[in-house]
Order: C-alpha cells, then sequence, then structure tokens
C-alpha cells in the first residue's frame, strides 16, 4: 500500500492519522526498540506504519469493527503498542488491561467493556483468558504476539499475531485503498481509549479518553518541556496506566519520538543503562529504590572512594539544586561541583542510566525531600507532575525554573484549575474524559454542569499560583477548633523518615492530634544494632526508651515543619505511641496495596486512642495477630505515650 | 502432548562396575527411550551416579555393554558422548564461578567452535563470525530459560537455584539430545523446583531432548517421568512406569528402610 497518501493535508487529530504522517515524515527514524535475543531491535516509524495496517486489516477480517472495544493484555511489547494503533485505525477502541492481574481480577473489565478480541502478550495470559472465556461469551478470537508455548494449543479462535498480519498483509495488497479510507472515517471526538481506574472505591470504572483529549494533553506536555523526535522513552510502566499511555503512546505519537521495551520485568535497570532515555518517568518507590541500591553499594567501597563521596555529596547538597536552577552561586562551589561532575555525579548517573535525562517526572505518591533534593543535587531535573486517568494524568507541570518540593506546579497549558468550598480541586480543559463507559450516573456525579472534573482531592493554590495537594477530600476532617485536619498530609511528613514505616494520625473533631507510629525494623533495628542496643523483637525495639527517643525526634521536626505551613499550623502532633505490632494486611489494618485503613484501625486500637486522649502516660493492649501460615497469637504489651513539643504559629 | 516417545537409543546390558573390591553397580540393565523422560532413584549410595558416569564415559564398566544409537560399546568415551549429543548436570555445581552467566552458557559451545586458536585470540575472520552464530544460539537458551536479568552476573553472586538454572542453561547450549542431570532440584525450596520442573518439562517438549534425571524428591519424579529405573546397593530393583514402581514391595522396602 502506499503510506500516508495524502495524510499531510489531513489534520493530525487522530493517532493513526500521526502514525501515517511520521511515516512519511521521519519514515526511516526509529518508532519503536525492543530488546529481543540480546540485541536491540529497531522498527522504523514505516515499518510500523506498514505491520499497524497489516494488523488492522486482519482484525478487520477477524470481524472486529467501528466501536469494537479490543482488549490489550502483556507487558509493554512494540506490538501490543501497534495492536492499539490497529484498533484505532478502525474506529475501535484499545482496552489494555493490567497484565499482573489474576484471571478472576481480569473478568470484569472484559465484560464490563464487552471485549469480543483479545490480543495479549503470550502463554500465560493466553491461559488466564481461557480460564475466563466461559464468564466472557463475547469473547470470541485470542490473539497472542509470542507463540512459545502454545504449539499444542488446537483452540479454533487461538491466533497467532503473525497470522493475522499475514492475513492483513493479503487483504491490503488486493485492497490498498481500504486502511486509508478507514482512518479518514475517524473523528478526534471518537473515544481512543478506555482506561480502567483502580478501584479503591467499589468497582473499577471505565475511563473513555478521546483523540482530542490525549492529544491535547500530550502536545501540552511536549511544548512545555519541549520535547522533539529526538527524545528517548523506556517503555516499562504497565500499558493499562494513564501515565504510560500518556508518556508512551500519545507523546511518542505527537513528537514523534522513540520509545524502548525492556527485555524483561527484571532487566529494567540494565536496560535504562543501555538505552540512556533522554525522558524518564517513575513513581517515587523506585527513585528511593534506586537511592538505596547506590548507598548500599557505597558502604562497601574503599575508604578513598567513601570519602570522595561524601564529600561531593556534600557539595551537591549546598549548591547543585541551586546550579541546576540557574540560581547565583560562588565560584568555589561552582569549581567544587564541576570537579565532582567529572569524579562523582558523572559517574553516577551513567551507571544509573540517567546522563541523557533533560527531564525525569514523578506523581502517584509523595517523594520524600530528601530523595527530592538528592536527585536535583546531581544535576538531574526531577519534576512533579499531577494529574488522573481522568485528566489523561494531565492537570498541572513544574516549569524548569520553578520547581517547589511541596507543589506540583502551576495548571499545565489549556488546563483551568479551580478550589472548591470545600477544599476539592476542580480541573476544565480539553482532555478531560468523555464519559464512564456505560455509567452515565457516575459521569454526571464527577463532572459538573459548569464542565469542571471532581478529582476527590483536596489542595490549594499557593500564593505563587502552584497547585498543594494535601490529602483526599473523604479524609479532610476539622478539627474541634475548626482547622482542616488533613490526616495523610501529616502522615507523609511521618513517613519520610526513614525509621517510620507508618503513621496514622486521629484529630478529626478533637482538639489536638495524636498519632499512631510504626518502627521500620530494618531502618530501625540497623540504628539500634549500630548503638550495641540489644533486642528480642518487633515488640520488644517498639518499646524501647532510645527508639521513643528518636521517634519523637521525628515527630518535633515535623510539628516545626507544620508550623510554618498557615493552613495545617493548628495540627501538628501533640501526643504519640509507637504500636507493639506492624499494621499488616493480613490483619486488614492495611489494604493490598499498603494504604491504611482509618476508620478499622480506630475501632480496633480504641482503648489506644482513648488513652492518648485521656492524657494517661501507658496503656496496656492485648491484640490478636494472623501468621502468614494461618496461625492465631496474641500479642500484648504496655505501651508507653509521650507528649510531644508543638511550635507556634509561624508569622 | 504432541511429544511421541520413540525408540530405544541407549541400551544398556548387563553393566558391573567394581572400584577394587568395591561393587558400585551390578549387573545392571535398562533403556532409554527417544524423547522420554526416564528417572533413575535409589536410596543414598545405590549407584545412580555412577550409573550416569557409565553412560557418558567418565567411568568404564568391567562387564557389559552400551548400545548407543544402534552402535553397540563396551564403554562410553566422554569424547564420543559429547560429540554424540550427550550433555550432563553435576550434583555439586560444575560452572565457573568468576565468568559471567554469558561466558559460561559460551563455553557450553566449545565443542561446536572450529576456528583455531590464533583466530580466536584476535578475534578475526572466522573465529567472528563463529563467535557471533554461537552468541546467538546461546541467547536463545538465555531466552528460554528466562536469566536475561543476569546475563552478565558473575555467577559466583547468584543464588543457588539460579546457579542450578545456569548449569542447566550450559548443558542446553550444546543442543544436546540426550540430557544427564544428576540432582537438578537438590537443597531448592519449593518454588525454585517447580520453575526447574517446568523448564525441564520445556525442554523435553520443546526441543525434544531426551532426559536422564537422578532426583530424591518423590513427588517430582512421579510427576515428571514417564519411567523410573529404581537402584539399591548396585542391583537395579524396579522398573517401569511411577505408578508401577510406587507399588513395587522391593521399592517401598528399600525405601522404608528393611533390614537386607
Amino acid at each position: 500500500m502506499t503510506l500516508g497518501s495524502g495524510a499531510v493535508s489531513a489534520p493530525l487529530d487522530t493517532f493513526p492519522r500521526l502514525l501515517m504522517h511520521h511515516a512519511q515524515v521521519r519514515g526511516a527514524r526509529p518508532a519503536v526498540r525492543e530488546k529481543d535475543l540480546g540485541i536491540w531491535q529497531s522498527r522504523t516509524w514505516a515499518q510500523v506504519a506498514r505491520e499497524t495496517s497489516a494488523f488492522a486489516s486482519g482484525l478487520a477480517q477477524l470481524g472486529f469493527k467501528r466501536g469494537d472495544r479490543l482488549a490489550i493484555i502483556g507487558d509493554n511489547r512494540p506490538r501490543l503498542y501497534g495492536a492499539m494503533l490497529a484498533a484505532q485505525m478502525l474506529g475501535g477502541i484499545p482496552v489494555p488491561l493490567y497484565q499482573d492481574a489474576v484471571a478472576a481480577e481480569m473478568i470484569f473489565a472484559l465484560q464490563d467493556s464487552g471485549i469480543g478480541i483479545a490480543v495479549v502478550e503470550d502463554q500465560e495470559q493466553v491461559d488466564k483468558l481461557l480460564e475466563v472465556k466461559e464468564q466472557c461469551p463475547l469473547l470470541q478470537h485470542i490473539v497472542y504476539d509470542d507463540p512459545r508455548g502454545l504449539s499444542h494449543y488446537t483452540q479454533p479462535f487461538l491466533h497467532g499475531l503473525d497470522e493475522v498480519i499475514a492475513a492483513g498483509t493479503i487483504h491490503n495488497q488486493n485492497q490498498p485503498d481500504f486502511i486509508q479510507q478507514e482512518i479518514a472515517l475517524g473523528r478526534p471526538d471518537d473515544t481512543s481509549v478506555i482506561l480502567y481506574t483502580s478501584g479503591t472505591t467499589g468497582k473499577p470504572k471505565g475511563v473513555c479518553q478521546t483523540h482530542h483529549a490525549f492529544i491535547s494533553a500530550a502536545r501540552g506536555g511536549c511544548g512545555f518541556d519541549g520535547m522533539t523526535e529526538a527524545e528517548e522513552v523506556l517503555s516499562y510502566l504497565p500499558m493499562a496506566w494513564v501515565g504510560d499511555h500518556l508518556f508512551s503512546f500519545a507523546q511518542a505519537l505527537v513528537a514523534g519520538f522513540t520509545i524502548n521495551c525492556p527485555e524483561s520485568g527484571d532487566t529494567v535497570m540494565t536496560d535504562m543503562r543501555e538505552i540512556g532515555p533522554t525522558c524518564y518517568f517513575a513513581p517515587p518507590r523506585v527513585y528511593e529504590n534506586l537511592l538505596t541500591q547506590v548507598m548500599v553499594r557505597m558502604e562497601d567501597a574503599g575508604a578513598i572512594m567513601r570519602g570522595l563521596f561524601g564529600y561531593f555529596m556534600g557539595v551537591a547538597k549546598r549548591c547543585g539544586a541551586e546550579i541546576l536552577d540557574g540560581k547565583p552561586v560562588g565560584l568555589k562551589d561552582r569549581l567544587l561541583y564541576a570537579l565532582g561532575e567529572i569524579l562523582i555525579y558523572g559517574p553516577l548517573k551513567n551507571v544509573l542510566g540517567m546522563s541523557r535525562i533533560r527531564v525525569a517526572y514523578t506523581a502517584g505518591a509523595a517523594i520524600g525531600p530528601d530523595l527530592f533534593r538528592f536527585y536535583r543535587s546531581m544535576g538531574i531535573n526531577l519534576k512533579q507532575f499531577y494529574g488522573q486517568t481522568e485528566t489523561c494524568a494531565y492537570v498541572c507541570l513544574q516549569a524548569d525554573s520553578r520547581i517547589k518540593l511541596d507543589s506540583v506546579g502551576q495548571p499545565a497549558p489549556q488546563v483551568e484549575v479551580k478550589i472548591a468550598d470545600n477544599g476539592e480541586i476542580l480541573v476544565r480543559g480539553p482532555m478531560l474524559l468523555k464519559e464512564y463507559y456505560l455509567r452515565p450516573e457516575a459521569t454526571a456525579e464527577s463532572v459538573d454542569g459548569e464542565g469542571f472534573f471532581h478529582t476527590g482531592d483536596a489542595g490549594f493554590l499557593d500564593h505563587d499560583g502552584d497547585l498543594r495537594i494535601i490529602d483526599r477530600v473523604k479524609d479532610v476532617g476539622k478539627m474541634a477548633g475548626g482547622a482542616v485536619f488533613a490526616p495523610n498530609y501529616i502522615e507523609n511528613k511521618l513517613k519520610f523518615f526513614p525509621h517510620v514505616k507508618e503513621a496514622v494520625c486521629f484529630g478529626h473533631g478533637r482538639d489536638s492530634v495524636c498519632a499512631f507510629i510504626n518502627i521500620d525494623m530494618s531502618s530501625v533495628g540497623n540504628w539500634a544494632e549500630r548503638r550495641n542496643l540489644s533486642y528480642a523483637g518487633y515488640t520488644d525495639l517498639a518499646g524501647k526508651a532510645e527508639v521513643y527517643a528518636l521517634i519523637q525526634e521525628c515527630v518535633e521536626q515535623v510539628n516545626a515543619d507544620l508550623a510554618r505551613e498557615p493552613l495545617v499550623a493548628d495540627t501538628q502532633v501533640h501526643r504519640f505511641l509507637v504500636l507493639h505490632k506492624e499494621l499488616d494486611p493480613d490483619d486488614d489494618e492495611l489494604t493490598r496495596t499498603r494504604k491504611v485503613r482509618r476508620g478499622f484501625i480506630a475501632e480496633k486500637y480504641a482503648v489506644l486512642i482513648e488513652a492518648l486522649y485521656a492524657g494517661r502516660s501507658t496503656q496496656h493492649i492485648e491484640t490478636e495477630v494472623k501468621f502468614e501460615d494461618g496461625r492465631r497469637g496474641m500479642v500484648a504489651a504496655d505501651l508507653v505515650i509521650r507528649d510531644v513539643k508543638v511550635f507556634p504559629r509561624a508569622a | 502432548m504432541a511429544r511421541q516417545i520413540g525408540d530405544v537409543i541407549l541400551d544398556l546390558k548387563n553393566i558391573s562396575l567394581r572400584f577394587g573390591g568395591v561393587r558400585a553397580l551390578t549387573d545392571i540393565s535398562f533403556d532409554v527411550k527417544e524423547h522420554e523422560v526416564r528417572a533413575i532413584i535409589g536410596p543414598n549410595g545405590a549407584g545412580k551416579s555412577s550409573m550416569l558416569n557409565v553412560i557418558n564415559g567418565v567411568y568404564r564398566p568391567q562387564e557389559g555393554e552400551i548400545i548407543f544409537r544402534g552402535e553397540h560399546r563396551h564403554n562410553m568415551n566422554t569424547h564420543i558422548a559429547s560429540a554424540a549429543g550427550i550433555a550432563r548436570t553435576f550434583q555439586n555445581i560444575a560452572l565457573f564461578k568468576g565468568m559471567s552467566v554469558l561466558d559460561n552458557l559460551m563455553s557450553g559451545r566449545t565443542l561446536k567452535m572450529k576456528a583455531n586458536f590464533l583466530q580466536h585470540a584476535l578475534w578475526w575472520g572466522a573465529a567472528r563470525n563463529e563467535e557471533l552464530a554461537h552468541r546467538a544460539k546461546v541467547e536463545e537458551v538465555i531466552d528460554f530459560l528466562e536469566i536475561e536479568h543476569i546475563r552478565k552476573t558473575p555467577v559466583g553472586r547468584l543464588p543457588y537455584g539460579l546457579q542450578k538454572r545456569v548449569e542447566l542453561g550450559r548443558a542446553l547450549a550444546a543442543e544436546p539430545s540426550m540430557l544427564l542431570l544428576d540432582e537438578p532440584m537438590a537443597g531448592m525450596n519449593v518454588e525454585e523446583k517447580q520453575d526447574m520442573c517446568r523448564f525441564i518439562l520445556d525442554v523435553n517438549d520443546h526441543f525434544g531432548t531426551t532426559i536422564v534425571l537422578i532426583e530424591h524428591d518423590m513427588g517430582v519424579v512421579m510427576d515428571i517421568s514417564d519411567r523410573v529405573v529404581v537402584l539399591d546397593y548396585g542391583k537395579k530393583i524396579g522398573d517401569g512406569t511411577p505408578d508401577e514402581v510406587k507399588n513395587n514391595p522391593e521399592v517401598i522396602s528399600a525405601y522404608l528402610g528393611t533390614q537386607h
């Protein structure tokens, strides 16, 4: 077929049109790379366009029609990204699902979106779908990418991706205009993808986003950070997640840059070093793991190396972030920093695969101040952003010169942000969802008459006009004195200390804030060993006076911090105790994703809360615990309760 | 399963092996068919590893006959065995601990390299093309065993279970038609055992490799083997399908430690 004939004159307002455009103007540039059998294999834009067109025709022959939904399940693979485009070429809607979900968890989304054809990565996913096929009567065909282990499967509805492409290729030779005509029928306000929300509250909802929404978000983001066709991105986060869809799909197609698929989930670190991405996204815990690895390796390094590292990290801490922000820095520090770049920062960035990074993003959870500063001081332009599935992960961005740790930046181009009376963040713009799939009542609930989407997050715009997130709206309470009480905000500040693993704050309707603390066994255990403090186990360690003193210091620092912020200055922690057992999902105290179940904990430990507010200095408690093998046991302890210094509100 | 068990490819007849006065194996006969998984079991000191060593020519039995692919021999010879496509793994891991996984697997292909020492030293001409071709084969093995993430890691730094997998990889790199596995799952936890079983069955299924294995975990043996031969004190006391062997009174008494 002739590629992209007439595509230049047509507006580039759908993803298939963008693909054809790139095939024409940068056909020989790599669109996607994948490491296979130890070698990075590239596919050019022209190849991708050809293969995708063939696959689209193959899908059409399997009966895929305009408006149909195509499930896509697997790790980040070039041909699965291609499958999304193929569905869109035919006016269909790709529905990427989380590849690590067990079969039973997939049933809901498969039924909800009425999947007729699924494109999956390998035998593992095929097996899952075969397991649930009975419950999904609409599922007609399963197409798999990697045939390994599937040679014995005889089901007639199973097809290899290669066969489908081969059939499509013949079809396209006979009807060379078919794909062009199909692409021409596409409209920018067609739904381009359905992404399922995680469903922390009730059943997951399918978020329908249009071509227009994602292209607007991608254009805005690319323009904001100056992304060009020369970017290299590592695509390693789940394809079903909105962030990956924005960075690896929408932005790649808007800017025409190259995405790189790692060999497997376990090789991401190595692959990153080999590719040297220019843009990088990771949730905070990935940055944290990287830093921990570096620190652990440094402990094992020789004395000279350790000395150099320590010294130049000090230099970086003093002036690194300022140099990155272009602020004035003394000549001596500049020279030292330049030397450090040669000796320490450069090689370290190289080992982490971050030598070429122009911009690194993080989002999804609060990032610790030390962590954030560490990366920025090394010269890595780490930024936060804010967004959700319903907004194409595009609401607020941080501009290069205005990076602040505690804000998520100012509203992105074309986005309006408004704070409701209850503190909820409302947003409006072209990137908003079209609807929740088949849930008009849910759509009406979250988008109001003026077209503002209710995010469910509470926050405020600070004096620079930057947005700060404090908590989920439903968790925000009021102190007896009327001050806003945002438990997550305080707990996150506590959890930034490595010694604190979990924290639960109480204060709604009370006149002061009190907290339960869980110590981090490995961190505090290490700390105790270095001090020759012997202990018998978690409960024993948690009750030590020395540990209490350590935690008290952390809490007081948080209080000092809170005192500086007018909105939360009245919610400093007055009293705390260190729990005698670790909060555990097995005991229903945490969700499986390790979020605190506030209500349940308040009920279970009511006697402790009472003791905190009654001013007692100790409290006896017995708690039943479940062990991993299903046995049950009792943990009993006399818990000490400490008062903490609170600070006067800063002027 | 689509895999078809073929004809007998290895036939051992009346094998006896002595070390001085110690009778390691006494008059043992059994056969191995193409594409099957054949297990050798027995209590400690039953002569299982000696049996494998007879098959690949490390030990030369005093009596008996080995018929491999129609060729009658009094004993095997290690060179003939490896050239004929018999590869093995060892009870105690036999890898180069200081070398990377990749280099260890490449060593499994040494026998197939044709270029001379000088060419290899200069990495020139035939040696270069040859190495690239062999590397491609080794990458297939890496992909097959899902060890991409440790490709460049020195073997000595790996946990035991992974070292065992690498050793299987080293044997597979030789593209064997028959694989001798000496306790491939010894010392592994349940999960590692499951992985190893899956890989062994996949090798058997995917490449049609005939597998002779020694294993102590009866659950594993009964699950994955087609036929089992039981040795005790150097003598064969049972031979047949897992079910037949399980119900053989002599086998039961050997395993329950009845007095001899």
